[in-house]
């Protein structure tokens, strides 16, 4: 209705697509691989009994060189759901924008939020979008997590670079420490019904784990009071996880570590 | 071949704007009025699912009178026009003005070019860092500037007037929730205050204390105990 308006559906990036090409990113005219670029390393999630866990460390590489130290890799999405990422940075935090804007804009044209699974679905959709950029390097792994109010309790999901959309029961960990940090979950989560510092501390314990094992994730850097982000998804909303809370976990983790 | 015939522009607007007030007069009314730190709205509205007032982004919210379906698309190229200008330029760059600017021109520009004028009266508001802007925009494209409080839709004069008997600056929540209930019972043939219960009302505030998205929705038990006494 108004002028440049045609697209009339309920999605954000359609609309965008239909009515504004020139605003979406194109990034597949280069070779990225000849190009360095800033890379997300390892990011998780946990299902608890309060609903999802997810947590990231906060080193970006590029190349063999440290990019950031303290980049965030897992963001809340809306009131119940997070996405944590790992790959191509920038492209990554693009699709976070972009998934954000694409529920929000759903939930309001609507009135009312799309369910858990649609919400995984529209993921699943930017990421398919994402695939030409993908086979030139440009991929993205993203981690789906938050707390469903149909099925009342915290879920996970996993995502190929086509946009495949894997359900995970307990615990998924990605990016290049994510082999080294679901090692670790493993052994530790043995059942769902974390509390909500046992879930806590299976993320540090995993990302240390995955830090010690690879070089590009950070774990936390006490030197510079750099932890890692934590955020939790349950029936009330998303809570960031206090660094202070962090520190005192992570002590004790160190001190049973050193013990042992 | 049939005879030219000519009308004046005055008896064209004449007509069209008659007829769309003809349409809209069979819609009940909205009003908006600042309160401490906010905007509450208000409508009479028995639907649990057909919205009236809605939220388009952050700061910004949009009413609608008259015709159901047209007020539906305005209000949805609204959220994608606001969506748009977030997305390209910052979520702080999108305004009530250039919003309200918009409704202006496709209401302006639809009672002009074609038969049939859209049937609807238009309220966006918006909280600001102190304040707040309420614009005010009719079925032919008029906009106007409110200041405190505005109102579409039913006896405008008559709505305007008992808002304006009652309200005062930095009104609570309740209280401008209440009175924006007896305007509406008042300048209306819904009978009296009690009959508008939160059942028959429609409730949504701007926040300022919220932080993002700042609309809010007040129904059920929430509702009943803001316009109890």
């Amino acid at each position: 209705m108004f002028k440049g308006q045609t697209y009339a559906g309920d999605s954000f990036y359609e609309f965008l697509r239909v009515d504004h090409p020139g605003l979406l990113p194109d990034w597949t005219r280069m070779d990225w691989t000849q190009v360095s670029l800033l890379h997300g390393t390892t990011v998780l999630a946990i299902v608890c009994k309060e609903g999802a866990l997810m947590a990231g460390d906060r080193l970006a590489t590029e190349g063999h060189q440290v990019g950031t130290r303290d980049l965030e890799k897992v963001f809340r999405i809306d009131e119940s759901s997070l996405m944590a990422i790992a790959g191509a940075a920038g492209p990554a935090i693009e699709m976070v924008r972009m998934f954000q804007l694409e529920l929000e804009h759903f939930e309001k044209l609507d009135g009312q939020p799309l369910t858990f699974e649609g919400k995984a679905n529209r993921l699943s959709f930017l990421l398919r979008q994402n695939l030409p950029a993908a086979m030139q390097g440009l991929v993205v792994m993203p981690i789906f997590a938050g707390f469903d109010h149909d099925k009342g309790r915290g879920r996970i999901y996993k995502f190929d670079i086509t946009g495949g959309r894997f359900r995970e029961a307990d615990y998924y960990s990605t990016g290049s420490g994510g082999k080294d940090a679901r090692s670790s979950l493993k052994r530790i989560v043995r059942h769902e019904d974390l509390s909500r510092e046992e879930a806590i501390r299976a993320a540090i314990e995993a990302l240390l784990d995955a830090a010690d094992e690879d070089r590009a994730t950070g774990g936390i850097d006490v030197a510079r009071g750099i932890f890692p982000t934590v955020k939790l998804a349950t029936r009330s909303g998303v809570e960031d996880v206090k660094d202070e809370e962090l520190k005192r976990i992570h002590e004790a983790i160190a001190a049973e570590r050193r013990a042992a | 071949m049939s005879t030219p015939f000519y009308v004046s522009p005055e008896q064209w607007y004449q007509d069209k704007a008659e007829y769309a007030r003809k349409g809209i007069a069979r819609g009940r009314p909205i009003v908006a009025l600042e309160y401490e730190t906010g905007i509450v709205m208000m409508a009479e509205n028995r639907s649990a699912t057909l919205r009236k007032i809605s939220e388009i982004y952050d700061r910004i919210a949009f009413g609608g009178v008259g015709k159901l379906d047209e007020y539906e698309t305005l209000r949805k190229s609204g959220v994608r026009y606001a969506d748009m200008r977030g997305y390209s330029f910052s979520r702080e760059d999108v305004a009530g003005k250039s919003l309200a600017n918009e409704y202006s021109n496709v209401l302006g520009s639809v009672f002009t070019r074609e038969m049939k004028p859209l049937e609807v009266e238009i309220l966006v508001v918006e909280i600001k860092e102190n304040g707040s802007a309420l614009y005010q925009i009719r079925y032919d494209g008029s906009m106007s500037d409110m200041t405190h409080f505005a109102t579409i839709g039913g006896d405008g004069d008559k709505l305007g007037d008992l808002i304006r008997a009652g309200w005062k600056p930095g009104m609570p929540l309740k209280d401008a929730a209440k009175l924006a209930r007896r305007a509406l019972a008042g300048s209306g043939n819904s009978g009296s205050v009690e009959d508008l219960d939160e059942k028959s009302l429609e409730i949504a505030i701007l926040d300022r204390t919220r932080t993002g998205r700042t609309f809010r929705r007040i129904a059920g038990e929430e509702a009943r105990a803001l316009l109890r006494d």
